[in-house]
């Protein structure tokens, strides 16, 4: 069994663990862990992306007019939050840097609440759609026009792509309340290079949203 | 060019750029550029999605193996969706 060598080192420096040479290889392998993730997930919401692709090809007319009946407001007003909350994730990953675990907690926190405003304005679009049997599910979806069926795929496309999309959220602001618990109890090691690799997830998360809100929302909307 | 990432004035500057490209999304939505709308959504994402990718997510100051994985992820991507469509564009029936 392999040991490592016993170099004398100064205890305030963070050490890499024992499968890394260093500190710089460490954090090189965990970004690169974590965009791999990445790439998956880039493929795992491409797939969706791709059935979009095809179906609005096939039906404009009923895209247009399934997206027209989304609430545009609502999804700027979102994506305006979904962008501040990464704002505030980078600075975060900056105060993670410098040292500053105050300044740490209160930004993830702030992360974290933007999150949760995202997640509340998307669940009253929700309402709002079921509401207006919109729901595409045998029984609930009505639609009076023409091409109900495409109307009715693109509410599936809409429901799962935002669904999947908010799913990843929850799981990140989940995951932001573990990090926040262990920073508000000193138990987050300095140099730790966990706020980052979350940043790298939460900050993908808003790029998926970036190219949902004009593909859902924004639909033939000068006619 | 600073080892951890842009300085706090960066951030805020690539902050306001995005959020005034998120208006000028919406605004142009409601321009009718006829079969250029849909373009012009996507291309302004994509400044958006770079943006993100290159200063939030620290890519630009990343050495080359961060771009290839960023770069790769695209590509596979768009040949998922150009073949695809290669299939759909070519069957002349539907």
């Amino acid at each position: 069994m392999l040991t490592a060598p016993n170099i004398p080192h100064n205890t305030d420096e963070p050490q890499p663990a024992h499968q890394f040479d260093d500190v710089v290889q460490q954090r090189g392998a965990e970004v690169l862990g974590m965009w791999l993730f990445l790439v998956t997930e880039v493929m795992f919401f491409g797939g969706m992306f791709t059935a979009y692709v095809v179906y609005r090809w096939e039906s404009p007319a009923a895209f247009a007019a399934g997206s027209r009946l989304l609430d545009e407001v609502q999804g700027t007003i979102n994506t305006g939050v979904l962008l501040t909350s990464s704002l505030t994730m980078a600075l975060a990953v900056m105060a993670a840097h410098q040292r500053n675990p105050k300044r740490l907690a209160w930004l993830l926190g702030l992360t974290m609440a933007l999150g949760t405003v995202f997640l509340a304005i998307k669940f009253n679009e929700y309402h709002h759609k079921y509401v207006e049997h919109h729901v595409p599910i045998r029984g609930m979806f009505h639609w009076d026009g023409p091409d109900a069926d495409r109307v009715q795929l693109f509410y599936g496309l809409y429901f799962a792509m935002t669904g999947v999309h908010a799913a990843h959220m929850i799981i990140g602001i989940g995951l932001m309340s573990i990090l926040l618990a262990l920073v508000l109890r000193g138990r987050l090691k300095p140099g730790s290079n966990a706020v980052e690799i979350l940043g790298l997830y939460w900050h993908f998360v808003d790029i998926v949203w970036i190219f949902l809100f004009p593909l859902l929302y924004l639909i033939d909307r000068h006619v | 060019m600073s080892d951890h990432g842009p300085s706090l004035w960066l951030y805020l500057i690539i902050y306001v750029i995005l959020m005034a490209l998120v208006g000028a999304t919406v605004a142009a939505a409601f321009v009718n550029l006829g079969p250029f709308n849909i373009l012009t959504a996507m291309v302004i994402a994509s400044v958006k999605a770079v943006l993100v990718v290159l200063y939030f997510m620290h890519v630009r100051y990343e050495k080359g193996l961060a771009w290839l994985i960023a770069l790769g992820s695209t590509v596979w991507l768009a040949l998922l969706i150009v073949i695809t469509l290669g299939d759909y564009l070519t069957r002349g029936w539907s």
